[in-house]
């Protein structure tokens, strides 16, 4: 039999239509695949016996003939997502032993149409990183390792759990989230596929919130069709989140294979940074004459307040995230630890709960929102991101298709190698991908390439609102252009 | 702008993070070197320009007015540190 965790998820889809396998065999092969890659720490919780009841219905109803889009289809979940009566924590201390008594929309989604959960999925504490090197679980090791090293680096976060399992093979597709960059950086460091869609797309009820003007579920695959595949049975209107957006699913995979000719492309000057290796540069002009091959029209186009992205987030994410986090108490759910009075219980369950990276964030979104500060830091940054989302309403509505970027500024890096002195250091690992946060677009980041030490490089793709169609589309022109990337297998 | 250490003492309490004296210092300087960051925002004219409220243009949707939940009390319980009889369970808060 063939090896069923190197199939793509549409290739497993197939093969279990023509019966060549079941889902029972295919979720078996990943179960193992799991349990041998343990180093990885991409697993925060395994649910084989969940799994296996899950794909043995799934057999009963492709036997019946009455099979959803997804059917038989083993996916990790990241642990962001609720998921009922299934240990859910957002990789922190603070939410203790938390057992969901709901299911997240998306998630329900992916059952609804048959999918197998194998488990949740290693992720930065609250989303908050870009190395998942803050999660309480410890940190997510790449599979990816440079030419003749042996030296573990990171898979990228926040979602680093998912993109290191969907790099490796433990997993069909994965969910993740992206609040300035958690799904598309992860993404481009291990050499595969991730959609952050459009706001309002999927619907953020039942995933722990970190920024909610900012967060927006999404898929990670190994290719764009898987991709598509996974979005189709996420995306939706949704009436418990009241920003999710009533607007039809399209089926986003007749997008691919669609021709490009004739789309216009744009190339952003301001993402030209000082200081920008090479080898990224490179890439990028790559990727634009790949779409250029393809029949589309580069065209050079400015967003003059790219530069103001990154610390207007900086002001906006800690904000909503000090008031999101304001809910753990230690009086309803998760860790709570004893003070001599109550509010002496809250401060020493919020200090003993969260980490660093969150502790600090809190923090400054407290004082960004605090008397007599408001004004000059909160109100100036949602200022300023109204003028980011004008850039890109005034590049799109000149005819601007969809907008070609690097997906981040290097390839993976060493574990404890960044932001030990300088939070700042690892901030800057979404200064490509933030902008698209900021003005709610959808982005798409797609490997494209490979650095001087054989570390994957991924594209980004930045569409007009709900139009990630477009984005398949050009992201699988990239993708039939560059070929696809797969680690060497050293964990097994 | 920059924060001194009074002021990281202030915000922790604000926030209802206990700190050590020990963790102050570090603290400190993690802050000001994000609002040393966030100060480039000072230079950008930002007059006239409306603090953006909704990342979708959309009107606010307003659900009926009818009870469609509820009768759960032990799930919303379920999790709690410590409960009893359908109660959350805090250190005393009247004396």
């Amino acid at each position: 039999m063939t090896n069923l965790t190197s199939l793509t998820l549409a290739e497993a889809r197939d093969g279990l239509a023509k019966k060549s396998f079941t889902s029972v065999e295919l979720t078996d092969a990943h179960i193992v695949a799991v349990e041998n890659a343990r180093v990885l720490n991409a697993y925060v919780l395994e649910t084989p016996v969940h799994a296996r009841a899950m794909a043995a219905a799934a057999d009963a109803t492709i036997a019946k003939g009455e099979a959803g889009p997804l059917a038989g289809i083993p996916l990790g979940i990241k642990d962001l997502f609720a998921t009922k009566d299934v240990h859910t924590t957002a990789c922190s201390k603070i939410l203790g032993n938390f057992i969901p008594p709901y299911e997240s929309t998306v998630t329900s989604q992916l059952w609804r149409d048959g999918a197998v959960m194998l488990g949740k999925l290693n992720n930065d504490e609250f989303a908050m990183g870009s190395a998942n090197e803050t999660s309480a679980f410890g940190p997510v090791v790449n599979p990816w390792r440079r030419d003749g090293s042996d030296v573990n680096l990171v898979p990228g976060g926040s979602s680093g759990g998912s993109a290191s399992a969907v790099a490796a093979g433990l997993c069909l597709g994965a969910t993740a989230t992206d609040t300035g960059g958690s799904i598309r950086q992860p993404a481009a460091f291990t050499g595969i596929v991730g959609l952050k869609p459009t706001y309002g797309r999927c619907s953020r009820w039942g995933i722990v919130a970190f920024a909610s003007s900012l967060d927006q579920a999404g898929p990670v695959a190994r290719t764009v069709r898987d991709t598509a595949i996974l979005m189709r049975s996420m995306a939706g209107h949704d009436p418990k989140d009241s920003t999710s957006v009533d607007r039809a699913v399209p089926d986003y995979e007749a997008a691919i294979g669609k021709s490009v000719k004739g789309m216009k492309i744009g190339i952003p000057r301001e993402y030209r940074i000082d200081g920008m290796p090479a080898e990224i540069e490179k890439l990028w002009m790559d990727g634009a004459a790949q779409l250029k091959a393809a029949g589309a029209e580069l065209i050079d186009v400015s967003l003059p307040h790219t530069k103001y992205a990154l610390p207007a987030y900086y002001i906006v994410a800690p904000a909503e995230a000090s008031s999101n986090l304001a809910r753990y108490d230690g009086v309803r759910y998760g860790l709570r630890v004893p003070g001599r009075n109550i509010g002496d219980m809250y401060e020493n369950t919020r200090a003993e709960g969260f980490g660093a990276e969150v502790r600090r964030r809190i923090m400054i979104g407290t004082y960004v929102l605090s008397a007599g500060y408001y004004d000059a830091y909160y109100l100036r940054a949602q200022k300023v991101r109204t003028l980011i989302k004008r850039d890109f309403e005034e590049c799109f509505a000149t005819g601007i298709h969809g907008i070609v970027t690097p997906a981040t500024p290097s390839a993976a890096f060493g574990i404890g190698e960044k932001g030990g002195a300088d939070p700042i250091e690892m901030y800057l690992n979404d200064i490509f991908t933030v902008t698209v946060n900021m003005a709610g677009l959808p982005g798409i980041a797609v490997p494209a390439g490979k650095d001087a030490q054989g570390l994957p490089l991924g594209l980004q793709l930045i569409g007009r609102p709900f139009d990630e169609e477009t984005l398949f589309s050009l992201g699988e022109t990239i993708e039939q252009a560059s070929g696809r990337f797969t680690p060497p297998k050293w964990w097994a | 702008m920059s924060v001194d250490a009074a002021t990281v003492r202030r915000i922790a309490h604000l926030a209802r993070i206990a700190v050590t004296d020990a963790e102050v210092p570090h603290l400190q300087g993690e802050l000001n070197a994000m609002l040393a960051f966030v100060e480039q925002l000072q230079e950008v004219n930002v007059e006239g320009v409306e603090p953006m409220t909704s990342v979708m243009p959309m009107d606010m949707k307003k659900r009926e007015d009818i009870v469609n939940d509820g009768e759960i009390v032990d799930k919303v319980t379920a999790n709690a540190p410590e409960s009893e009889d359908h109660f959350f369970l805090v250190p005393k808060v009247v004396e």
